[in-house]
């Protein structure tokens, strides 16, 4: 009885984010549309048919080589997500509870951030050579402010008298920590996952491109020489596509796990 | 041996003092209401009472093995629903995961909570229910002491009543003793076997008044007709309405 409703629910759940899907989709056909103007009007050359790219990415798609190609940058992607996530949250909640260590981070977090990602690739290569390292260095040093910012964050703004409550029924700082400031912390950590991993897509065919270090962006840099614009925009769709994948079939589905409650808040028709 | 025992409790915030040298005794089973003015120190004293604030001076004995606390507050988990806010202190507690739906439904059926509102979130209970959600979760460890903390200030008069008539039936038959600060003497005669006045500016305990009978003996009209007494005949209530008497110190 329980066990079918707990499933039940959870099923309403998943359909609701699967219709929330639609919207995506429209959004997407717009896009496709505006595309499609500016190739009838520019022409061939210049911007190739939505639907031939489409035709070029599933080509690309099946031919094994240049699947391995999107798998290594995807590989090198998460690599370096994982890395920013862990060092991000691990610093990010220190920094949280210790003031002095925020007041101490902030400026430096300006000059880390002020720094482009592109100068951290000059840098990585000539340090570690055109390697996997290079990529996966390159988005950690971009990607962790992101996180750091958003785990301080939500453990500086915590609703203390939770901790309080949990303090008067016994609690000590590991159970508060793990069972309320971990909880609130979540919450503006999962956004900034969601751009975390944005970055660490962008940053790694950046990488990859200059570093001429195979991959997606390897792949975008021949098709620059050949000046084959149908290529580049496959390859582009491809990456896009990698990156929706990753986003909506693991980070979106965990926040939206933990953040059930605030859909419970909405009015109904902000759910549909 | 008394349940709860202040001696000589000092605190400051700021090098300011805001307590000095406050002796309070609570038996066990006994209900203390503790009044004072607002801004008198009355959420720092049971704070420092639960254990959530170190006094600056004094010292502090504790005499029962399962503390629950109800803040003026309900401060509810707002991911976790009612159900889940009320089983979270038994984890702490040891209460065994096979017994802790038992002990969850017990504590709402004590607090008048639906079978229904317990699959909510917080968000979607009225005031009122998540003050009664909080109550049943400090019911639901099955405590030996109560803090109470102006649990209900923020309710409605008729909310009120039964909720101090549910502490009421709960402290006899749970039998725990409870230290419960409020600013409303008619809820502090209805509720207490004994009154605490808290000095103005925290200076001490300016008084203990004993009540005759236990709390939900005394019928309405009792309870007015003492209240009234207490306002007009004793030096003791002189001062309870007054706000924030340190401004003007
Ligand atoms: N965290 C704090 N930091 C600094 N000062 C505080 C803090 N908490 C309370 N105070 C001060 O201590 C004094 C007593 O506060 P307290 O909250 O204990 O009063 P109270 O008797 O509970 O008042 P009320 O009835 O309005 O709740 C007040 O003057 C308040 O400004
Ligand atoms: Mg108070």
């Amino acid at each position: 009885m329980k066990l079918g409703s707990a499933l039940s629910d959870r099923a309403g759940r998943l359909l609701d984010f699967v219709w929330s899907g639609w919207a995506g989709l429209a959004a997407l056909a717009l896009l496709a549309a505006a595309w499609q103007a500016g190739h009838e009007a520019w022409g061939d050359f210049i911007l190739p048919a939505p639907l031939a790219t489409l035709d070029a990415a599933l080509g690309l798609l099946a031919d094994p080589g240049s699947l391995d190609l999107l798998l290594l940058t995807a590989e090198r992607s998460l690599t370096g997500f994982a890395m920013a996530t862990v060092a991000g949250i691990v610093l990010g909640l220190t920094a949280g509870y210790a003031p002095a260590v925020m007041r101490l981070a902030r400026p430096l977090l300006t000059v880390v951030l002020g720094v482009p990602p592109i100068a951290w690739i000059v840098l990585t290569m000539m340090w570690f050579g055109t390697t996997s390292t290079t990529v996966a260095v390159t988005i950690l040093i971009a990607a962790t402010p992101m996180v750091f910012v958003a785990a301080a964050e939500g453990i500086a703004t915590r609703d203390r008298e939770l901790g309080q409550m949990a303090e008067a029924f016994g609690y000590r700082l590991p159970g508060r920590f793990l069972f309320v400031d971990l909880r609130q912390a979540a919450r503006p950590i999962f956004p900034a996952l969601a751009l975390a991993l944005g970055t660490g897509f962008k940053v790694a065919i950046m990488a990859e491109m200059l570093a001429n270090a195979g991959g997606v962006g390897g792949a975008l840099a021949r098709a620059r020489a050949l000046l084959d614009v149908p290529q580049a925009l496959a390859w582009v769709v491809l990456s896009v596509i990698a990156l929706i994948v990753v986003e909506y079939g693991l980070v979106r589905p965990m926040e939206s796990e933990l953040e059930r409650w605030r859909r419970a808040a909405q009015p109904w028709g902000v759910k549909r | 041996m008394n349940a709860l025992t202040l001696e000589r409790i000092g605190h400051a915030y700021f090098g300011q003092s805001v307590l000095d040298d406050i002796h309070l005794e609570v038996g066990q089973g006994e209900v203390v209401a503790l009044v004072g003015p607002s801004g008198s120190g009355k959420s720092t004293l049971i704070q420092i009472a639960a254990g959530l604030v170190d006094a600056r001076e004094g010292r502090i004995g504790r005499n029962f093995s399962r503390q629950a606390m109800i803040f003026q507050q309900p401060n509810l988990m707002p991911w976790a629903t009612a159900r889940e806010n009320i089983g979270f202190p038994l984890r702490r507690a040891g209460v065994p995961r096979r017994d802790r739906a038992a002990r969850i439904d017990e504590a709402a059926v004590l607090a008048e909570l639906e079978e229904d509102d317990l699959g909510k979130y917080p968000v979607e209970l009225s005031g009122g229910m998540r003050q009664r959600v909080a109550i049943a979760r400090a019911l639901a460890v099955r405590p030996d002491f109560v803090f109470f903390d102006e649990p209900f200030t923020a309710l409605d008069v008729a909310l009120k009543r039964r909720m101090q008539n549910l502490v009421i039936a709960a402290a006899r038959e749970a039998h725990f003793a409870a230290l419960f600060i409020t600013h409303d003497l008619m809820e502090a005669i209805r509720i207490a076997h004994r009154i605490a006045v808290l000095d103005v500016r925290g200076r001490g305990i300016a008084g203990l008044r004993a009540l005759d009978g236990g709390p939900g003996d005394r019928d309405e009209a009792e309870i007015f007709a003492l209240r009234q007494r207490f306002l007009e005949c004793d030096p003791l209530f002189r001062h309870i309405h007054d706000v924030d008497e340190r401004k003007r110190r």
